[in-house]
């Protein structure tokens, strides 16, 4: 298939053996040697191991802990607080402290259960707002940012105002709920370890491998597995994995597998940070914005892990798609005695999303305004600063997705007919809400340049056979496809002769991690210009290989100090609108339609984009009124997909959406980022759906069916 | 020792009647195409057809199907309805991780061989039993609704 136009869909790589099933995932794998891995976790929050005894082991089985470990006994992601193996303090329940391995799974379990622990139990801190109170203890604030006018001056405004309107609102977990759950094989070798499992990020893994075996280059190898979704949730999680069957590999060894069942992978797994966001807003007397102040908590959990950076997306986007007059903003990661928190699709942003555009639809009901029109005054426009003093530079094509969605859903008489429809309707009511967003692609800062520096490589064999060689995993977000394609019509060969395969980091340099909305954009690019390279030097039958670096194009220089610059080099943007119908009796709320408008640069293939779009999207809807997830004392509450409830085939209606088109220099064809982007939105639409139906204010999300019905009671007793 | 009948072949196995039959296809027999999302009966992942009949093999011990007739998705593979439902997948662009799918394209070629031709409702309530994280369902659905069209007849109940 040649392509002309790159949006044309062409059929995914992997099809084939994934609608067969015949492609092995990391659970399907078995090598010889291989015995299985079952890990004592911590059964307390927050205490002291004063020591451990084993059962009698069968011959066989064997248990590896701390001891095993050659390098230091931590996951190296950022900071150094998350232990491989916890042998002193634990800080969480479910913390792995030692790992049991041996051929039955069945005798590991058993085996599990036998394993005695005398510890000293510590005061834990279980919920956020108790280590809100305790933010300057030691060690509760894990991290923290302030940025914006300064305080003095937003509190001169404020004494000129009319009125000053203060909102809390609180967003829950998320699970992933990736389907496969997460999985990791140690292949030990005589001379090498290879690290093969389910995984986003290779050489995050590689990495965290080199520090815990305190090893050579050579004596790791990382191999991603196909993997059965990530949405972050396989980004720096397996990393953890990777270190406790390449230690236990090494210890025992053999070749050790570590699987998780659903209900240990919901349990002890990442999650999205459950936050708290406080606004402080300073109105006129005809209801328009002076000043706003945001502070940001985010529950980190118990190891800080990624929590820093999730805290500086929340806060780059505590403004939400607006400019405001005058803005100031602060944020903390604090610590709790809970599973950590990590990566999960929009990192950090979701949560800020809906609480602005909460605060932004409550402010517009005070101004007697229709929310769209009041939040169309605020919206930034091309050239506009940023919050942190950047630049939105390139077009900004909101206002005409905006329109396009006022024409498609039939805005202005959906709202009336809905009217009439709540007044003749005492059980069910109506609503229409909308939601504005963006995203901004890639690391943020100078991320990329200082951290990441990206590597590309190209391989033509003698039979002039084209391979990627790329360290980025398809998860099934497509880029097999898509960055296939970029390179094969830059070559102008037809697309199924261009190879990539699953990439194992003896043979693919650092392209960077398969996270931030980077991939298309940032590595996409860099495939396109090795392309470009590799046409000019094209020599029929010869092997060839080239490579191509990242190269910063500077713009507004990012300080993470003073928290001011451009904080992302490109941004896509979105717009939904959400229908819904409430039951008051019951508290259910059906989606009943659903638009959705975005921006991504340019799209790689429709087909590709329609299911970043159709997927991100029934996430961010279920974030807002379906998925509820909760800790008590430390422990997750729901272990079972059911309990959890993440959207079925009923729970979804079909979407309509549209991309547009607005290329972007430094893309491919034009091409930002998308996977995040469309999942940003669902929660605060489906919010100010409910409220529309409603004629309520909610100042949480999930919006459960208790919670609805809680809020018609109270509002039964204010009017009664 | 429990017999029963494997994608169409005679087949005995000495695992206890309470393993899992997940488990001996996966373990016994190799078969990967049969997954295990939950392991609990929530997700699908695992769904074979049991005489006929859809099934979560997570939830079936072997001893309660001695003599039965089994099929997981290398059973249907070679037939004209998996062709249908392959390309159909493929043309709607239903398949991203691909974890959910087999399990999906086994509800399907349930529901469409009760239902040759089904509602956009009714395709939704025949897969509701089988979860899928990545898509949200709608492009699975529009492969279904294009399998039904496409193969036409092909379905004819049985
Ligand atoms: S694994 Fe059987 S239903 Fe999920
Ligand atoms: S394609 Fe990933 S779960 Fe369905």
């Amino acid at each position: 298939m040649n392509l002309k136009n790159i949006s044309t869909s062409v059929p995914k790589k992997d099809h084939k053996g994934k609608v067969s099933g015949q492609l092995a995932y990391i659970s399907d794998v078995k090598v010889e040697n291989m015995v299985y891995g079952v890990l004592y976790r911590s059964p307390i929050a927050y205490g002291k191991i004063k020591s451990i005894q084993l059962p009698d082991l069968p011959e066989g089985y064997e248990a590896v802990g701390a001891e095993h470990i050659t390098g230091p006994n931590y996951v190296k992601i950022i900071k150094e607080d998350q232990p491989i193996f916890a042998n002193e303090w634990v800080n969480y329940i479910g913390e792995p402290i030692l790992m049991l391995v041996g051929k039955d799974l069945d005798i590991l379990y058993r085996l599990l259960d036998e394993v005695k622990m005398e510890l000293e139990e510590h005061q834990a801190i279980f919920t956020l707002d108790e280590a809100i109170k305790q933010k300057s203890s030691p060690g509760v604030t894990m991290a923290s940012y302030e940025f914006g006018e300064s305080l003095e001056s937003i509190s001169a405004i404020e004494q000129g105002a009319c009125q000053i309107i203060e909102e809390e609102y609180n967003t829950g977990y998320q699970e992933h709920v990736y389907l496969e759950p997460q999985g990791m094989l140690g292949i030990y070798k005589e001379d090498e370890i290879v690290v093969q499992g389910s995984m986003q990020c290779l050489y995050y893994i590689k990495n965290a491998l080199i520090t815990a075996l305190a090893c050579g280059d050579d004596d790791v190898r990382v191999v991603q597995s196909p993997t059965g979704g990530g949405f972050g949730g396989k980004e720096e999680f397996p990393s953890m994995m990777a270190c406790h069957v390449a230690v236990a590999a090494k210890a025992v060894k053999k070749s050790v597998m570590l699987v998780f069942d659903r209900s240990e992978d919901m349990v002890v797994t990442t999650k999205r940070h459950p936050a708290k966001l406080k606004y402080r807003t300073a109105l006129d007397k005809e209801g328009n914005i002076m000043s706003m102040c945001v502070e940001v908590f985010l529950d980190g959990g118990a190891n800080v892990g990624l929590s820093s950076v999730v805290l500086q997306r929340a806060l780059l986007n505590s403004a939400g798609v607006y400019k405001i007059p005058h803005f100031h903003a602060k944020g903390y990661v604090l610590k709790t005695n809970t599973v950590p928190n990590g990566a999960f699709r929009g990192f950090g942003a979701p949560q800020s999303f809906a609480g602005i555009e909460s605060h932004i639809g409550h402010l517009s009901k005070r101004a007697n305004i229709d929310p769209l029109d009041y939040k169309r005054k605020y919206l930034v426009q091309q050239g506009d600063p940023t919050i942190t003093k950047g630049n939105f530079r390139d077009p900004i094509l909101m206002e005409d997705m905006i329109e396009d969605l006022l024409n498609a859903s039939n805005y202005k008489k959906k709202k009336a007919e809905f009217q009439t429809f709540n007044q003749q309707n005492q059980r069910y009511k109506k609503g229409i809400g909308t939601s504005l967003f963006l995203h901004g692609c890639g690391f943020t800062g100078s991320g990329e340049r200082d951290h990441i520096k990206a590597k590309v490589k190209l391989y033509k064999s003698k039979d002039n056979q084209v391979s990627l060689k790329i360290s980025n995993s398809d998860m099934g977000q497509g880029i097999f496809t898509t960055l296939s394609k970029i390179v094969a019509k830059e070559l102008d060969l037809p697309y199924e002769e261009v190879l990539y395969p699953y990439p194992d980091t003896k043979e693919v340099p650092d392209s960077g991690p398969t996270v931030a909305s980077r991939t298309t954009m940032i590595v996409g690019k860099l495939l396109e210009r090795a392309a470009k390279k590799l046409k000019a030097q094209w020599l029929t039958g010869v092997e060839q290989e080239v490579t191509e670096d990242y190269v910063h194009r500077e713009m507004i220089p990012w300080d993470e100090k003073t928290f001011t610059g451009d904080a992302y080099p490109a941004y896509s943007w979105g717009v939904n609108f959400v229908e819904v119908e409430v039951d008051t009796l019951t508290g259910n709320v059906k989606l009943e339609k659903v638009y959705a408008n975005y921006e991504v640069g340019k799209v790689i293939d429709d087909r590709v984009m329609k299911g970043q779009i159709d997927g991100g999207l029934a996430q961010g809807l279920a974030y807002g009124y379906l998925e509820k997830m909760t800790s008590k004392e430390g422990r997750i509450q729901q272990k079972s997909i059911t309990d959890y409830g993440p959207p079925t085939s009923m729970d979804v209606v079909t979407i309509q959406s549209k991309v547009f088109d607005n290329p972007y220099a430094d893309g491919p064809y034009g091409a930002k980022g998308a996977g995040e982007l469309t999942l940003i939105g669902g929660a605060p639409a489906v919010q100010a759906a409910i409220e529309d139906a409603l004629q309520t204010s909610f100042q949480q999300i999930p919006i459960t069916p208790e919670v609805i019905i809680e809020s018609l009671w109270m509002k039964e007793g204010e009017e009664g | 020792m429990i017999k029963f009948n494997l994608n169409g072949r005679k087949i005995e196995t000495d695992a206890p009647p309470t393993a899992r039959l997940l488990d001996v296809i996966r373990e016994d027999f190799t078969l990967i195409g049969t997954k295990e999302g939950c392991g609990e009966g929530e997700c699908g992942a695992c769904s074979v057809f049991v005489n006929n009949l859809l099934q979560n093999s997570c939830l079936i011990p072997i001893g309660s199907i001695d003599g039965a007739e089994v099929v997981t998705i290398e059973g249907i593979m070679e037939s004209d309805q998996f062709k249908i439902l392959d390309e159909s997948y493929s043309e709607a662009g239903g398949v991203q991780c691909g974890y959910c799918i087999p399990g999906m394209v086994m509800a399907s070629a349930a529901l469409l061989s009760q239902n040759p031709h089904p509602s956009e409702d009714e395709i939704r309530e025949g897969i509701s039993g089988n979860l899928c994280r990545c898509t949200g369902y709608n492009m699975i659905v529009e492969a279904i609704n294009m399998a039904a069209k496409k193969g036409d007849g092909l379905w004819k109940k049985q």
